[in-house]
């Protein structure tokens, strides 16, 4: 690294301990109000939360689910990202702006429009009715809110890099003869995979924790169809925090594993790389 | 089945005019378009013709009402400031992170995605106990300043800085880490001071990232719904949010008014978006 | 480039296929789903363990029995969006009327079982914080100024509609009351109150666990749950000199009965309710039991106040959810900026 574009130690030191502060007072702040509360008693009656049968039926559920909507938001965010960034074609903003969408929609409104569909009441209602096929209040609903709400994270995370890396390789790639899906794999994959790695456990992190829209068109029965964050809801609202906050903590170091899988890939893949040389 | 057709319909189009070089625009777009229109389009088309049922005065009539306009504003303006916030909070973060070496700082860059990794309703929770006037962080505030800061307005926005700034940081961190130090050393080697290399190399660079974060920043915190409940109070009028008020209608069996208000938020952000996305084109533009 | 469509075609088929051709929950017969409210999360639980010991001693197989929970509005609601409700355990007979007005339940569901199909009672009573600090009494002291009243959001809790009805019969029993005055005592109520949460367990936390507010109106059995689960918060409950009698509804869903053939179950389940066991259990959960000499054996548990119904001061829950808690109704108008 070159002295010219060092800052000095001061402003390093003062920027560092900026964001060390802020890092404390908004993200770890939280996270520690979640742990204590869970060990309040002890730690066996936070594992006895854990391991009770609706916690793990719960838990085997919210697995579930994200082992079917990450991937089809990774194959989407992936096939979405190539299209956007190596090529060019009208209404690519619009694209754009589409894919980003489901962050701006509330998760209140995830879960509604499923509703307006498969409900009942809806459009596809009395069809379903008559063939015995439940989608809301059932594990395709939750399914369909996550992977609605989950949507653009692959495709985000994979996106700008895409763009700052240009197309000139897979054109060379192109000129030598090679295929479209070849070029893929040969060529952009390996030049975004740690992104791609990474979206796509932001994305599985997401998917566990969604509320909002999961609330919406989950019916709450208990060891059928809750999922973490709703059996959490439920645990509280019956008072037994520390059995909430258990099950709380359990996603937190679920999204903590994650994150930490995610930071120890790119340690070591950043120096063979050359990244941050 | 008509989904699939109409996914390689612009696929089609785009052989035809389009053609590059690089082959797989056919395939990639396609499958695009299938998982954009099942997933998102279709559900969203829903919601957009389910309010019309009490046709244009009704829905018209549900917007204007004092109460959903405040929600609007609240959800809105708030949304707003919480970007702005998280403008310089991501820039400070994002810079941390890729141009320094400190202790502490793997921790501190797996540390920032937490408000992805936790549910929004734990979230909502701790910071709830956090700043309720009998909590850890509330307590000594209202002792020292009798400042209350859950279930004010300003409660909806601190959740809401909480949810929309790990978006800032993960826009600008890529660019930034990507953002090759040659233009800046080139820069300093012609003799410009560090000031001047940040401003005209640096910030130009990452303009387009600062837009993009602003955009899912704002986008995610406009429609936040688990960690903010907790904290706002809820009071009509006054800290009311948007999408509660589309739960409320829902719960009083008001489906089309419900659908009325979450298409008038989703079409507002929509252009909100949009703008941002013009702007951003723009500043590109500005810099090739 | 012949690969493309097929390709295409055959990512979109497996990812509809994962989607859609999950079954319907497998529920057999001897499977009940209860879709109840808020506070009867632990009545509930106990009372399926009764009945599941009841049942099969008749020599029936043992019964998987479901509950959920949530704000009667929403529940109510996930019905009739869907949810596969065998029986519904409600607060208020308005929410079990909308499931009717749909056809999913028999118009005159409330006349099939005794006492308006409501087994138990309940009512609305004042929680206040150790030593009873602000002097609260009745319904009256809550108007003063300065003191900061806990309540969920009559919009979406059935608990709160309970509440904000309680408060409008008393302000018309008193002199000169009248319809004008008793929605001053709504509207000067609901300006003291600094934080709506949408359901009754929502209040309670608030009051409770976040320490805001003098006083919580509250279900009588949520109070003493309160009082059970938070000993060390030395909260007090004030009996007003009147209240309402609340009857929380149940009933069969028909549709989903016929549906799934439950029917049975269903009824046995909710008929269950009335046996004198279960009004025992009812009253140990704080729950006023319909059975006269269940109430007397249960002694001061339940201090006696004069309770007024619906029926007689409202003229039912169609008209008081019209007039008060609809869209623009009273309840609308205390919002109403300028005011």
């Amino acid at each position: 690294m070159s002295v010219a574009t060092d800052d000095a130690p001061w402003l390093r030191r003062l920027l560092v301990m900026l964001a060390l502060v802020f890092a404390v007072l908004i993200f770890l702040a939280p996270l520690a109000a979640v742990f204590t509360e869970a060990l309040r008693r002890g730690i066996a009656p936070a594992l006895e939360a854990i391991v009770e049968p609706d916690a793990l039926s719960a838990m085997r559920l919210t697995l579930l689910v994200a082992a079917v909507a990450v991937p089809v938001n990774t194959l989407g965010g992936v096939a979405a990202s190539w299209a956007i960034a190596k090529f060019d074609f009208p209404g690519k903003r619009l694209l754009v702006t589409l894919i980003e969408l489901p962050f701006s929609v509330s998760p209140v409104i995830s879960g509604l429009v499923y509703v307006l569909i498969f409900g009942a009441q809806g459009w596809f209602g009395p069809w379903l009715r008559e063939h015995d096929v439940q989608i809301i209040f059932a594990l395709p609903g939750l399914v369909l809110a996550t992977t609605f709400v989950t949507f653009p994270f692959v495709a985000r995370t994979l996106l700008p890099l895409m763009q700052e890396q240009g197309r000139e390789e897979e054109e060379a790639a192109a000129t030598l003869g090679a295929g479209g899906l070849q070029t893929f794999f040969r060529v952009t994959l390996p030049n975004v995979k740690w992104a791609l790695l990474g979206g796509v456990l932001l994305c599985n992190a997401r998917a566990m924790g969604e509320f909002g829209a999961v609330a919406v068109v989950s019916g709450h029965i208990r060891g059928a169809t809750n999922t973490m964050p709703l059996h959490v809801e439920i645990l509280y609202n019956e008072y037994m925090f520390v059995g909430a906050f258990a099950v709380a903590s359990l996603l937190a170091l679920l999204g903590l594993v994650t994150l930490a899988a995610k930071a120890l890939l790119e340690y070591w893949t950043a120096r063979p790389i050359g990244i941050e040389a | 089945m008509t989904a699939a057709a109409t996914a390689l319909r612009p696929a089609r189009v785009g052989r035809a005019t389009g053609r590059r070089a690089l082959p797989g625009l056919g395939l990639s777009l396609g499958v695009t378009l299938a998982w954009l229109g099942l997933i998102v389009l279709i559900p969203l088309a829903a919601l957009a013709i389910k309010p019309w049922q009490i046709g244009i005065s009704g829905v018209v009539a549900v917007l204007l009402d004092a109460r959903v306009l405040a929600a609007f504003r609240l959800s809105f303006g708030a949304a707003l400031l919480a970007a702005i916030i998280s403008l310089p909070l991501g820039l400070l973060f994002a810079w941390v992170i890729t141009r320094y070496r400190f202790p502490g700082r793997r921790l501190l860059d797996a540390l920032v995605d937490l408000p992805f990794a936790l549910p929004t309703a734990v979230a909502g929770l701790a910071m709830t106990a956090l700043l309720a006037n009998n909590g850890w962080l509330g307590a000594p505030l209202a002792a020292a300043f009798g400042w209350q800061i859950a279930y004010r307005p300003v409660g909806v926005l601190i959740a809401l800085v909480f949810v929309a700034l790990p978006f800032m940081i993960r826009s600008v961190e890529p660019v930034l880490r990507d953002l090759a130090l040659e233009g800046e050393e080139a820069a300093a080697t012609l003799g410009a001071t560090r000031m001047q290399t940040l401003w005209r190399v640096v910030l130009p660079a990452l303009a387009p990232a600062l837009i993009t974060g602003f955009g899912l920043g704002f986008g995610r915190a406009v429609g936040e719904y688990g960690s903010v409940i907790f904290i706002a109070g809820n009071m009509p009028m006054a800290t009311e949010i948007a999408p509660l008020l589309i739960v409320t209608k829902l719960e009083q069996y008001d489906d089309a008014a419900a659908a009325a208000i979450g298409l008038a938020m989703l079409v507002l952000a929509f252009l909100i978006l949009l703008a941002l996305n013009l702007l951003q084109r723009w500043v590109r533009r500005g810099r090739a | 480039m012949m690969t493309r469509t097929p390709l295409a075609r055959r990512g979109f088929l497996a990812a509809a296929s994962t989607l859609a051709a999950a079954p319907a929950l497998a529920q057999s017969a001897s499977t009940l789903l209860n879709v109840s409210y808020d506070p009867t999360r632990e009545f509930y639980r106990a009372f399926n363990t009764a009945f599941v010991a009841h049942w099969t001693s008749l020599g029936q197989p043992r019964p998987t029995i479901s509950t959920s929970h949530g704000g009667s509005g929403r529940q109510a609601r996930a019905v009739i969006d869907g949810l596969a409700a065998d029986v519904v355990t409600l607060a208020l007979a308005y929410d079990i009327d909308e499931l009717a007005e749909r056809g999913l339940i028999a118009r005159e569901w409330q006349g099939r079982l005794p006492e308006n199909s409501s087994p138990y009672t309940s009512t609305i009573v004042l929680l206040v914080r150790r030593g009873n600090p602000k002097a609260i009494r009745d319904w009256g002291d809550l108007l003063k100024p300065g003191v900061s009243i806990i309540t969920p959001n009559p919009k979406t809790s059935g608990g709160a509609r309970w509440n904000y009805l309680a408060l409008w019969a008393w302000a018309l029993r008193q002199p000169g009351g009248s319809a004008a005055t008793a929605e001053q005592a709504v509207t000067q109520l609901f300006r003291q109150v600094p934080v709506l949460d949408s359901g009754a367990r929502g209040s309670t936390t608030t009051f409770v666990q976040r320490a805001q507010g003098d006083v919580l109106l509250s279900w009588e059995n949520e109070a003493h749950l309160a009082l059970q689960e938070f000993p060390q918060a030395g909260l007090e409950i004030v009996y007003p000199s009147l209240s309402i009698l609340a009857e929380p509804p149940v009933a069969v869903v028909d549709r989903n009965v016929d549906r799934r053939g439950t029917r049975a179950l269903a009824e046995a389940y909710l008929q269950h309710l009335y046996t004198p066991e279960s009004q025992r259990l009812a009253a140990t959960h704080f729950y006023r039991p319909r059975d006269r000499a269940i109430l007397a054996e249960a002694g001061t548990r339940f201090p006696a106040l004069e309770l007024v119904t619906v029926q007689d001061v409202f003229g039912g829950w169609g008209g008081a959810q019209r007039t008060h808690f609809n869209d623009g109704g009273v309840f609308d108008r205390i919002y109403r900026p300028g005011r």
